[in-house]
């Protein structure tokens, strides 16, 4: 397979659903409740491909289902269909969804990476910094610890934490500073995927350059492929080669990002284009 | 030989869906031959439609109709206008390049890191990169001064050389040009000249969109006029 991921027909439904909650749901409607049975639907109908190294972007407003669907990547969340192949894993031949839960766990310590807006959710707040990248190490079966903490340094001086605070809580540090541990936790097993979801979002205009640099610095020298999912089109114009935008928990329009920033095809492209101040 | 580029038809439309529908041609039926190394000039008042060509090439626009048949180094002959979004950006990191009127750069990113980029993506090695950028900002006479600063800051004649600088450096095929000499010095305008005379050396075709005639004259092989969004005159 020439696409690193592959993500075909995925959906995430909360409720009971009945047979029109497809139908009744989505952009068209304005809503992601369905009418008759009040099943939300988070996310349906989702298709698309990323290519080796490529940064892909994941536009939308809240509530559009863009963090769903990241979640059911992670395996945070279970999706109520879909298919999802890695060219890392079996060569991109399994759905990867259809695995076992040890087979997932694999999957997500070794071939995966995951950013989330909260550090909270990403990181012990009460282990070291080092402790965090130890525990995705090990995860990922590193076992000497040495090489633990030669990769702990590495990563923290690569995201600009400094060595002296290693040993230290992630409790004490800035918001960025937790978002930059929890990227270098992130990137500890060298994944060949990354997801990043909102990574910028509420911290300050300084601080948020400096993670977005270090973000396109790790694309660029690892070659990593990247979801960088946002409702910030300044961070999806500066991370990203191609964007998909979501409205209702659906893809309304996908292209090159250039594209859909200065030729949006769909009503609510334009609408959020032309709303950019 | 086939050309480089030959546009059969194209049209692009944009649709205003906050406007009820409303439909803005940007430019119609545009029938156009670029042969391998040659240079073409478009001239023509500002809403004629000119940039609309270009971006359409790039792909920045979807062509509404009509076929952009690009001979590619690495695809061999594409339909620019229905390729796949993976084959533009490919074509577009080896093969094309563009500069804009507007410089687009990344917060915190510094001159001389903005032209080593491009050349770091396309695997030419970092010092090789670094020697390079710096030559190339010499000839565009960008004050070294700047190198080591953002162009957040820089002037629109400044800004319009680092665009040029980074869309030359890479030695691309193909090269477009929205209007690269606008708000530039007579000294610059000649360093702009002087590549442009290289790069046709090397193989590379051009469009170029101009409003400096003189100029253009100097160094266009053709020129097409284009008012309303069509071509009316073309001159060999």
């Amino acid at each position: 397979m020439d696409n690193r991921v592959s993500i075909r027909n995925v959906s995430k439904i909360y409720g009971k659903g009945c047979d029109s909650c497809i139908e009744l749901t989505g952009p068209e409607h304005g809503r992601n409740r369905c009418p008759k049975c009040g099943t939300i639907v988070a996310c349906a109908d989702i298709g698309f491909d990323v290519y080796p190294g490529e940064v892909l972007g994941i536009v939308g407003e809240s509530g559009s289902g863009k963090s769903t669907l990241v979640k059911t990547l992670y395996f945070d969340e279970a999706p109520t269909t879909g298919e999802f192949y890695l060219q890392d894993f079996e060569e991109g031949l399994s759905n990867v969804y259809g695995l076992s839960s040890l087979q997932k766990r694999y999957i997500r310590n070794h071939l995966m990476g995951m950013v989330y807006q909260n550090p909270h959710l990403g990181l012990r707040l009460d282990y070291s910094a080092g402790g965090n990248i130890a525990e995705k190490l090990l995860m990922a079966d590193w076992n000497h610890v040495g090489d633990i903490r030669e990769r702990a340094k590495e990563l923290l001086t690569k995201t600009e934490i400094p060595i002296e605070r290693m040993d230290d809580k992630p409790k004490y540090f800035s918001g960025g500073m937790q978002q930059r541990v929890q990227i270098s936790k992130a990137l500890a097993n060298n994944p060949p995927l990354l997801l990043l979801d909102e990574v910028t979002t509420g911290l300050d205009v300084s601080v948020q350059a400096s993670v977005l640099d270090l973000i396109r610095q790790i694309g660029r020298e690892l070659g990593i492929s990247m979801i960088v999912v946002s409702h910030d089109f300044s961070v999806i114009r500066m991370l990203t080669n191609r964007t998909i935008v979501m409205k209702n928990g659906r893809i309304v329009e996908q292209g090159l990002t250039d594209q859909i920033m200065e030729d949006p095809q769909h009503a609510y492209t334009q609408l959020l284009i032309n709303s950019l101040i | 030989m086939t050309p480089h580029l030959h546009i059969e038809n194209l049209t692009k439309t944009f649709t205003l869906h906050q406007f009820d529908g409303k439909q803005i041609v940007g430019c119609t039926d545009i029938n156009l031959d670029l042969e391998h190394g040659e240079f073409i000039g478009i001239t023509g008042k500002s809403g004629a439609g000119k940039s609309t060509i270009l971006k359409c090439i790039y792909r920045t626009y979807i062509p509404t109709s009509g076929s952009m048949m690009y001979h590619s180094d690495t695809h061999g002959l594409i339909d620019l206008a229905k390729a796949e979004e993976r084959d533009i950006l490919e074509i577009r990191q080896k093969e094309i390049g563009y500069v804009s009127q507007f410089l687009r750069v990344l917060p915190r990113v510094t001159a001389l890191d903005c032209v080593v980029e491009v050349l770091v993506e396309i695997g030419t090695e970092k010092a090789a990169a670094v020697a390079e950028a710096r030559a190339i900002l010499s000839h565009f006479q960008l004050s070294e001064s700047l190198w080591e600063s953002y162009p957040n800051t820089f002037s629109g004649g400044e800004k319009l050389r680092l665009n040029l600088a980074r869309a030359m450096v890479k030695r691309p095929k193909f090269l477009l040009l929205d209007e690269p000499t606008a708000s530039l010095d007579q000294g610059s305008k000649a360093s702009v000249r002087d590549m442009i005379i290289e790069l046709k050396r090397g193989g590379t075709s051009m469009i170029g969109i101009f409003h400096d005639l003189e100029f253009m004259e100097s160094v266009v092989d053709k020129e097409f006029n284009m008012r309303n969004g069509i071509m009316v005159g073309g001159y060999a």
